[in-house]
């Protein structure tokens, strides 16, 4: 296939040394966008495996006048804490419930309230956190509301609202990708077509002996789709070499500086077939548009 | 399509052709070639010679009236059926027209690829023609290295590679010498004998009347027809004296016509 005769010059136009270049810059930005999109979709998945089948129930303190002791409203909210959790283990779907300790609750709260012994002095709310048995729903909502009957002042959160605000700003990031992808796909398109008329009107003379001669209009546009190919795998291949190593590079700068943030992603095979499959999709859209363009074109000859 | 059980190679009623809004370069064009027959299209610069070829090769459409090439009604034949036409119909450009980039092989070897010949045939049958024109030595030569006659030979070559049934040649003697022209002209003589018919656009008269075959004249766009050893030029033969011709001088100067 590549090594198949022309009958038409078209090593030389000025196009194909410039084409395979531009579809270069195509594929290195289709592969970078395609590449993120898969990311977040492998976060969201991450996610939403990593965080249902787990519960978090608040215990806020109650209000108490000043003349209880500390001592006695310290009781009072582990009783209230040991009710929440009595309640929670029988339940069937529950796994495990663990109060957080103390030093966990200040764990989390040093980024806010920093290290200092302020903390010591809020009314913290306890925190339950409840792991259900894999594979088990639960209607947190019906939960919550047992819960508060039982111990005014709970609150149930299955990190719903959270997660599906997130998935939503993800699955938008990605919605813009696609939109990007298909701008790259008819940015391709054009160029090639550009490409492709200039090339017709280059090799004109050539192309009305052909066509004079008998060939087919097939047989022209073969030589420009072959043509169209060969470049664009070529420019494909450049792409993907170049956006190769800026992956890896994001990844690298996204292990180190946003550890917390991204849970760590490992593209699959499959994803990976899909970056790789870039210059062949590349190739092939610039094949099929060169030959669409040809047969245009030629059709309006006699 | 046949006519008295004859199928015409060409045959053209009342063509007529203008470009654009301009005059008509060609009024009224009516003739019929039969198979296996040999003629020289004659006129004056300008009369519409080459305007005339390149309808029988379909680089143009007429205006008006109707050509039929090989029995097929080009005005209804389908787009996708007039390459399988063209096939038949071998073509020496006046200016050759031969691809610059390609060698003298590869120029030659084109009508055989276009009609998807196998690779193997095309070899020993484009070396063989390109011997037999004395342009063994240049195989691989491209075109712009080659003399005026030596292109124009590969430009011939090129038209008769493919055993066309119809030949249409466009000043094929243009720029060569009378001895060169007249050997060109025997190479479209021993094709012609081998059944392919043969147009042969000149204005060099004296290898006309040489030659001795019928003689299509144009003059200011309108065709008379004469048949072959027909004596002084300018006689217009009557319909059906030429067994080549169909139906005479049909179009003809209106001045001239009584």
């Amino acid at each position: 296939m590549f090594g198949h005769r022309s009958d038409l010059p078209l090593d030389k136009d000025p196009l194909s040394r410039f084409l395979p270049w531009l579809i270069a810059f195509m594929v290195y930005l289709a592969v970078l966008a395609l590449a993120g999109a898969l990311v977040l979709n492998a976060v969201i998945v991450r996610w939403d495996r990593g965080v249902t089948g787990t519960l978090t129930v608040q215990i806020a303190p109650l209000e108490r006048p000043p003349s209880v002791s500390a001592a006695d409203a310290r009781a009072d909210e582990e009783r209230r804490q040991k009710a929440v959790l009595d309640l929670l283990r029988s339940v069937p779907e529950v796994a495990r419930a663990e109060a957080l300790d103390d030093q966990r609750l200040m764990a989390l709260l040093e980024p806010w309230l920093g290290t200092t012994e302020v903390a010591e002095d809020l009314p913290l709310p306890g925190l339950v956190d409840v792991e259900l048995k894999p594979g088990t729903s639960l209607d947190a909502a019906a939960l919550g509301a047992r819960l508060a009957k039982a111990v005014p002042g709970t609150s149930i959160d299955d990190h719903k609202i959270w997660l599906e605000r997130l998935v939503r700003l993800i699955r938008m990031v990605e919605a813009v990708a696609s939109v990007v992808l298909m701008f790259i796909g008819l940015a391709t398109v054009g160029t090639v077509v550009f490409a492709t008329r200039t090339g017709l009107a280059v090799h004109q003379e050539a192309i009305e002996v052909l066509h004079l001669i008998g060939a087919q209009d097939s047989y022209v546009a073969q030589q420009f789709a072959r043509r169209a190919l060969v470049l664009g795998l070529r420019g494909g291949l450049v792409g993907l070499v170049l956006a190769v190593p800026t992956l890896f590079g994001i990844s690298y700068l996204a292990a180190h500086l946003e550890a917390g943030l991204l849970p760590d992603v490992d593209m699959g095979p499959a994803h990976w077939l899909a970056l790789i499959s870039m210059p062949l999709a590349a190739a092939l859209i610039a094949m099929v548009t060169a030959r669409m363009t040809v047969m245009r074109t030629l059709a309006r000859m006699l | 399509m046949t006519i008295d059980g004859v199928e015409y190679v060409v045959r053209f009623e009342n063509v007529g052709l203008r470009y654009g809004l301009g005059p008509e370069v060609l009024q009224d064009i009516s003739f019929a070639l039969e198979p296996g027959s040999f003629h020289f299209l004659v006129g004056p610069s300008g009369a519409g010679k080459s305007s005339l070829l390149k309808l029988m090769y379909l680089a143009l459409k007429p205006t008006r009236g109707l050509i039929s090439l090989f029995g097929h009604d080009i005005a209804i034949t389908r787009r996708g059926d007039l390459p399988g036409l063209r096939r038949r119909v071998g073509v020496v450009f006046q200016d050759f027209r031969l691809l610059p980039h390609l060698s003298t092989f590869d120029n030659v070897a084109l009508p055989l690829r276009v009609a998807g010949g196998r690779e193997s045939d095309i070899e020993k049958n484009v070396v063989e023609l390109l011997s037999w024109v004395g342009l063994k030595d240049h195989l691989k030569a491209r075109p712009p290295t080659l003399s005026g006659g030596q292109q124009q030979r590969v430009a011939i070559a090129r038209a008769v590679i493919a055993r066309p049934k119809l030949l249409l040649a466009d000043e094929p003697t243009g720029n060569v010498d009378d001895r060169m022209a007249m050997r060109l002209m025997h190479l479209f003589e021993e094709l012609n004998k081998l059944g392919t018919t043969v147009v042969i656009a000149t204005h060099n008269e004296g290898l006309v009347n040489r030659m001795g075959h019928s003689c299509l004249r144009l003059e200011d766009g309108w065709l008379e027809v004469r048949g072959p050893d027909s004596g002084s030029a300018g006689q217009t033969v009557a319909a059906g004296l030429s067994p080549s011709i169909l139906g005479g001088a049909v179009g003809r100067k209106p001045e001239s016509a009584a």
